[in-house]
């Protein structure tokens, strides 16, 4: 099957007016960008040069020194790649990792029986249950690597067991089930990508959805000769939000409509949308805040004892501590949220709002938040530890080699000093965006700009707290 | 001029004076410290330390199990000691805030979250932040209250 070489009129074109009132910059109008999005091995030759780094990874965390800081595959995974991800690719381009990442590829080679051209899905042809068609899975998968986590970032051969684990999952998920299953609902990155994706200046939107809605043939999500049907069982027609999007670009290849536009917009918009607000994604947001929260106070903070716990010196005290770290997460802060959500409804009379839909609403409130403490979290720890990529980069495996002449480049603390000066900043630009998206949830249920105030002080309060929280682990 | 440019205004002059004004707080006479930091795989006992702004701090390092290393932030200190052989570096504590201190010698799989904590006292920049923080929150829902107010009329 061969691609089918676009239309004049698709070579051609201006920015198309988006239907929604918000000022929007479509960069598929930019003709060199277009072309290379419609290239149909642009993920193919992205995701090779990610498997490249992925493959190493994995056999110097299996087979290198069990030293961290001198095995390319603890380094590369959770201080260079975290880096990228947490701190530039998610707040600024969403989900593009999730296009580029090496992890599904295997079993999607596998399931297309190709790595580039077009063809029918070769599956158990098993449809994924409707009752898990939701995060909870990620939510529960992200919690259990967080509480091993002191473990699984320290050990390489764990951290290559992982990645394995992860692999074959996803290869075995792809053989059953159509599609990328795994990174839809098991993927533990994924579903915090997902979540904080929705505050990116970056969406694959339809450019008119009334042309979507008169179009038959549905090819963005069936598939067709110029590409496959959405890996990631989203409709392009009716996409709101960069949640689920994995912006691999294969519905801008096969939309006969050229209907399909990548982007820029202003940052947080999803998080308005109401109608796909769900208690799942409720709950991730608290997850997220809440193991930054923790993690900050674990590996970040002075005390030994703690950290004894969460490296199972001792088994009894790590079985405490991983009931404590759960019930932090899915019990006392939601606990909290929900007392303060009980709290706005009253002293704001929304009596026509149940408490559990303005929970969910106003936990949204939480990501823009969440977000940037994970950023001013990772500064801590990247900036100090991110000299460690040179020696790797000469030894992956610690075995003596000096590849590029590096290895003995010794550990350089960056700017350790000044890392406080750059994370204050960065809080309160998390907690002035997630007041403003309470603020604009508020309005959803308030009548008017006073019961809105009142609806908003009780989840602002929590919020300042929470930052007060962060500030005194950081700067305290 | 409308209320929302007054709060804009308002939030702002508070937030550059909190951020720049001298900050009230207590200067203690600087003394001479002798601080003895016992190191063990993955922890450093104390695991905080206070002293004064002007204090002059010899900090006494003792690995109790492997080797192990203190790299201060913020000062140049960098101890090495191997168990039975302590080290020791003095400086002068001239810059207040918090300063963590870490292992500089790879000792074990927790390393690099080997962490201790310096106050240098007073701890004006928390001080800053939180007041920095409370305006930025304060003054952005009197921001969107007023604004709102403005667009119903």
């Amino acid at each position: 099957m061969t691609q089918a070489r676009a239309p004049a009129s698709r070579r051609r074109r201006a920015p198309t007016p988006h239907p929604v009132s918000v000022p929007r910059f479509e960069l598929t109008s930019i003709r060199w960008l277009d072309a290379i999005l419609r290239w149909r091995p642009l993920q193919f030759t992205l995701i090779a040069a990610t498997l490249g780094f992925f493959v190493l990874a994995i056999l110097t965390s299996l087979v290198g020194t069990p030293v961290g800081n001198r095995n390319f595959g603890i380094i590369f995974v959770w201080i260079v790649w975290w880096a990228l991800v947490i701190s530039l690719l998610v707040p600024l381009a969403g989900r593009l990792w999730c296009a580029v990442c090496p992890i599904p590829a295997p079993g999607e080679w596998l399931q297309r029986r190709a790595f580039i051209a077009p063809r029918p899905l070769r599956t158990l042809g098993k449809r994924w249950p409707n009752r898990l068609k939701n995060i909870w899975i990620q939510n529960f998968a992200f919690l259990g690597v967080a509480v091993f986590s002191a473990i699984i970032l320290t050990r390489p051969a764990v951290t290559g067991l992982v990645l394995l684990a992860f692999v074959l999952l996803a290869i075995g998920l792809s053989l059953v089930y159509e599609r990328r299953i795994f990174c839809r609902y098991f993927c533990p990155v994924g579903g915090f990508i997902g979540l904080y994706s929705m505050i990116a200046p970056l969406e694959l939107r339809v450019k008119d959805p009334e042309v979507c809605r008169r179009h038959k043939t549905k090819e963005c999500y069936l598939g067709s000769e110029n590409g496959f049907g959405c890996p990631w069982l989203v409709f392009p027609g009716s996409l709101k939000r960069n949640a689920y999007c994995g912006l691999c670009t294969e519905c801008l290849k096969t939309c006969s409509m050229n209907n399909v536009a990548l982007n820029l917009r202003p940052p947080g918009l999803d998080l308005l949308v109401s109608k796909e607000r769900g208690l799942d994604e409720a709950y991730k947001a608290f997850i997220m805040s809440t193991c930054a929260l923790l993690y900050s106070a674990i590996l970040l903070g002075p005390w030994g004892a703690l950290k004894d716990a969460a490296n199972m010196e001792d088994w009894r005290t790590w079985v405490v501590y991983a009931i404590g770290f759960i019930a932090m997460n899915l019990a006392v802060v939601p606990g909290l949220f929900y007392a303060a959500t009980w709290l706005s409804r009253r002293w704001a009379r929304l009596s026509h709002a149940p408490t559990r839909q303005l929970f969910i609403d106003f936990a949204y409130a939480l990501v823009p938040l969440g977000l940037m403490a994970w950023i001013a979290f990772s500064l801590s720890f990247v900036l100090v530890n991110i000299s460690y990529a040179l020696p790797v980069l000469s030894d992956p495996f610690g075995w003596g080699w000096n590849l590029l002449g590096t290895r003995d480049f010794p550990w350089t603390p960056y700017f350790p000093a000044r890392i406080p000066y750059l994370q204050v900043p960065i809080l309160i630009v998390g907690l002035i965006f997630g007041l403003y998206i309470t603020w604009r949830i508020a309005n959803e249920h308030a009548s008017a700009p006073e019961q809105a105030l009142r609806s908003v002080v009780p989840i602002a309060a929590l919020l300042l707290v929470v930052t007060f929280g962060f500030l005194g682990l950081y700067l305290g | 001029m409308k209320a929302s440019t007054l709060v804009l205004i308002l939030a702002t002059t508070l937030a550059i004076g909190a951020a720049v004004l001298p900050w009230p707080g207590e200067r203690a006479t600087p003394t001479q410290r002798v601080i003895h930091v016992n190191a063990r795989q993955f922890a450093f006992d104390p695991p905080r330390l206070h002293v004064n702004r002007g204090d002059q701090v010899t900090l006494v390092l003792h690995a109790t199990d492997v080797v192990h290393g203190l790299y201060l932030d913020g000062y140049d200190v960098n101890l090495k000691a191997v168990p039975g052989i302590s080290a020791q570096a003095t400086f002068v504590a001239d810059r207040a805030g918090k300063f963590r201190y870490r292992c500089s010698v790879s000792c074990g799989s927790l390393h690099p979250f080997m962490i201790g904590e310096l106050v240098v006292g007073p701890n004006t920049l928390l001080w800053r932040a939180i007041a920095l923080t409370t305006i930025a929150a304060t003054g952005a829902l009197a921001f969107l209250y007023t604004r709102s107010r403005e667009v119903a009329r």
